[in-house]
């Protein structure tokens, strides 16, 4: 490691540092970002809800979006897998159904990134107790 | 770079460790290696997370699953259903004890919920062995705009304007200290971190040191730049191998990066730090014993004035400051003093650690906003009170401290209202006591720790801390007269009054407040020669109801030292000069026919 020589030089190696603990720092406040939960129980494991979590990690980073992205168990919507359940700063709860990574695009692009609702919503029928 | 979804973090603290975290984080290594996830998941060993209670802690993020006593054999499980299946473990979540349900979400303890960490916010957050992931905090970002962008009285203003005061029991105003070791002028100046953590039950320094070594090494050179000093000092217990180890690694790593050494970030001020280490006595706590210790002399206190700021280490100014207090100082340059004089009540800003211990459910380290109230501490951040007794007395401040009780339950915890309840805040143990506790036997406790510290220079804590624990002692034996009690008080204020250093002018207080917020069990002690908390053994009486003992001979048999007598199937009687309180026969009598008076 070469020294740091500067307050200049401190912050740049900061920003590139920063990248590392994202993930916790992130974890810290949810509530201020982009949640999404993936359905992982069996179901959503076998209709790909992996490969949509990942495809939703790394396009959600490629596209500047800050967001925590995890794993739940079965929603109930077996019917509908894989499921994921997205929560924008400060709204409430949507949950998505039948996402594929087509539909994990377009959930990105027009939900995510502009609010505008797209097909494959189920109705909430659950209240998550606090 | 892999990229990551997960994060597992492994509490990495003495307490943990102790109970094979290290071995945790290598089984999940290989359970994540097995299946091929090892660029999906990341396993971190952290600081401590406080939640002592239940360690081992693992927690995953981003989800915040909390695992609480995690032994290696669970790694497999957590691996295969956490990362992979994305199932919580559920038998590893904490247990709400209230509602025995599990809580999924550390966010939603209410461990957590009430606690606002400052000086831990890198515990149980960062790898401490790890000076980027400080870096990537922020870290040094405090020392780089105090050297660039800020001049000494600047920076001291802004930590006066703060309104911290020290962490480590006295309270004095924090910034106030660094302006008068500034304005000393001397060819040289030493800056002395004070890692001498002595108090029974108290481990936050320990713990900061562990998880969070750099945002010391970063307040220390801060604190250079404003005094004037180029070299630090940091004097710590040898018994403290772990911290010390994470605290050489950090200062070479902070070696390495420029951030100590000649010229750092690109200006003309070097420092630098070297460990002292010190062999455990309590009194070195204080600072002119400290300074002693770490000049290779006796750890004996010396009359003040001269103050350290003036004539310290080797005769130069010396800054020393605690290590909590240490740990809040490069926040209060990033975000303001006006940000961290938001938190807390009017005399006492920001937060405090408390090490929790006793009879209370959550165990552990905390950190809560000044003017938090004893209630809030207890029940909902510590969880009640074990086994479900009634709560007595919570003692604070260790041997300098006294003991806080119901009638305090409400008072908002700073300096000032701990100091007029007769207790202090000192390093910040508190310890919790339940109707079993006898005050009598706590006070004499806490005497038998200052004597057997005290270091013997001045007569009044030598000799007067002797002589209150063989009156307590009396006490407890059932030989004490009301003319003791007395005695107890006026000694007591007499050594309050004339001890050399802070060692001894508090050592009474555990006595002396006990004595007014307990006065009739000390009477109780006296006259009616009872301990109503059934500790003072010589106090107790053991006999057998004569109705309901069957002449089993089971309790005659099992008496160690043959107290007991009587034939076979009629009652036993226990004959009360001999019998020696062990309590044999209570557990081996099966009618209940044996009573403790």
């Amino acid at each position: 490691m070469t020294k740091i020589k500067s307050l200049a030089d401190l912050r740049r190696v900061k920003d590139d540092l920063q990248e590392k603990i994202r993930l916790r720092e992130n974890a810290d406040n949810p509530e201020k970002l982009v949640q999404i939960k993936v359905g992982m129980a069996t179901s959503g494991i076998a209709s790909g809800a992996k490969e949509v979590m990942s495809y939703l990690i790394e396009e959600l980073d490629k596209r500047n979006v800050e967001a925590v992205v995890s794993q739940t168990g079965d929603m109930g919507y077996c019917y509908a897998e894989p499921t994921i359940e997205v929560i924008l700063p400060g709204k409430e709860p949507v949950v998505f159904g039948k996402v594929t990574l087509k539909k994990a695009d377009e959930i990105i692009e027009k939900y995510i990134k502009n609010g505008e609702l797209v097909d494959g919503i189920i109705p909430r029928n659950y209240e998550t107790i606090e | 770079m892999a990229n990551y979804k997960m994060h597992l973090l492994v509490c990495g603290g003495t307490g943990c460790r102790s109970a094979e975290s290290d071995a945790i984080v290598d089984s999940l290594n290989k359970a994540l290696a097995d299946r091929g996830l090892e660029n999906e998941a990341k396993v971190v060993m952290t600081g401590c997370f406080g939640f002592c209670e239940k360690g081992p802690i693992v927690k995953v993020l981003p989800d915040n699953t909390f695992y609480t006593q995690v032994t290696p054999a669970d790694a497999e499980e957590i691996v295969a259903e956490h990362i992979y299946k994305g199932r919580r473990v559920n038998r590893l979540l904490y247990m709400n004890p209230e509602s025995q349900e599990h809580v999924e979400d550390s966010k939603h303890m209410g461990f957590y919920r009430k606690q606002i960490r400052i000086a831990l916010r890198n515990c149980g957050f960062i790898d401490p062995e790890n000076i980027e992931e400080y870096i990537a905090r922020d870290g040094y970002s405090a020392l780089g705009k105090v050297l660039s962008e800020m001049t000494p009285e600047e920076a001291i203003q802004s930590i006066i304007k703060s309104g911290l005061r020290g962490r480590g029991g006295g309270g004095f105003p924090t910034g106030l200290k660094w302006d008068i070791t500034r304005k000393v002028s001397a060819e040289k100046k030493y800056v002395v971190c004070n890692a001498d953590e002595g108090d029974p039950g108290a481990f936050m320094d320990r713990s900061i040191l562990e998880g969070d070594p750099h945002s010391v090494i970063e307040a220390m050179a801060i604190n250079g730049y404003c005094t004037g000093a180029n070299y630090g000092l940091v004097y710590i217990r040898a018994e403290y191998p772990l911290a010390i180890n994470r605290l050489k690694t950090a200062l070479n790593q902070a070696r390495e990066y420029g951030l100590l050494g000649k010229n750092i970030l690109g200006t003309d001020f070097s420092f630098d730090i070297e460990l002292r280490y010190g062999a455990g006595a309590f009194v070195c706590g204080e600072e002119t014993a400290l300074i002693h210790s770490m000049e290779g002399m006796r750890g004996e206190p010396t009359f003040k004035p001269p103050f350290p700021s003036e004539s310290g280490y080797l005769g130069y100014p010396t800054n020393v400051n605690n290590v909590e207090t240490y740990a809040n100082i490069p926040v209060i340059i990033t975000k303001g003093p006006e940000w961290f004089a938001s938190i807390g009540t009017e005399k006492s800003k920001g937060t405090k650690v408390f090490a929790l211990a006793g009879k209370i459910n959550n165990v552990g380290l905390i950190e809560v906003p000044m003017g938090t109230t004893l209630r809030e501490v207890i029940y909902e951040i510590g969880g009640g009170i074990k086994d479900g007794k009634n709560f007595k007395a919570v003692q604070t401040g260790g041997p300098s401290g006294g003991c806080l009780t119901t009638k305090h339950l409400d008072t908002p915890i700073d300096y000032d209202n701990l100091l007029a309840a007769g207790s202090m805040m000192g390093s910040g143990g508190m310890i919790v006591m339940d109707e079993d506790d006898c005050m009598v036997s706590i006070a004499k406790f806490y005497l038998e720790f200052t004597v057997e510290e005290s270091c013997g220079k001045c007569t009044p804590c030598r000799v007067g801390n002797k002589r209150l624990h063989e009156i307590l002692e009396k006490i407890t034996r059932g030989e004490g007269t009301m003319k003791d009690l007395e005695k107890l008080r006026n000694l007591g204020q007499v050594i309050k009054d004339t001890a050399l250093c802070g060692l001894g002018q508090t050592s009474p207080n555990p006595v002396l407040s006990n004595l007014d917020n307990f006065w009739d069990e000390f009477v109780e002690h006296v006259t009616e020669k009872k301990c109503r908390a059934g500790q003072c053994k010589h106090l107790l009486r053991y006999v057998i109801e004569p109705d309901a003992c069957v002449g089993c001979t089971a309790c005659a048999r099992n008496c160690p030292v043959n107290a007991i007598t009587g034939e076979r199937k009629k009652a036993h009687e226990i004959n009360q000069d001999i019998c020696i309180k062990c309590g044999a026969c209570v557990e081996k009598c099966k009618f209940n026919a044996i009573f403790v008076r």
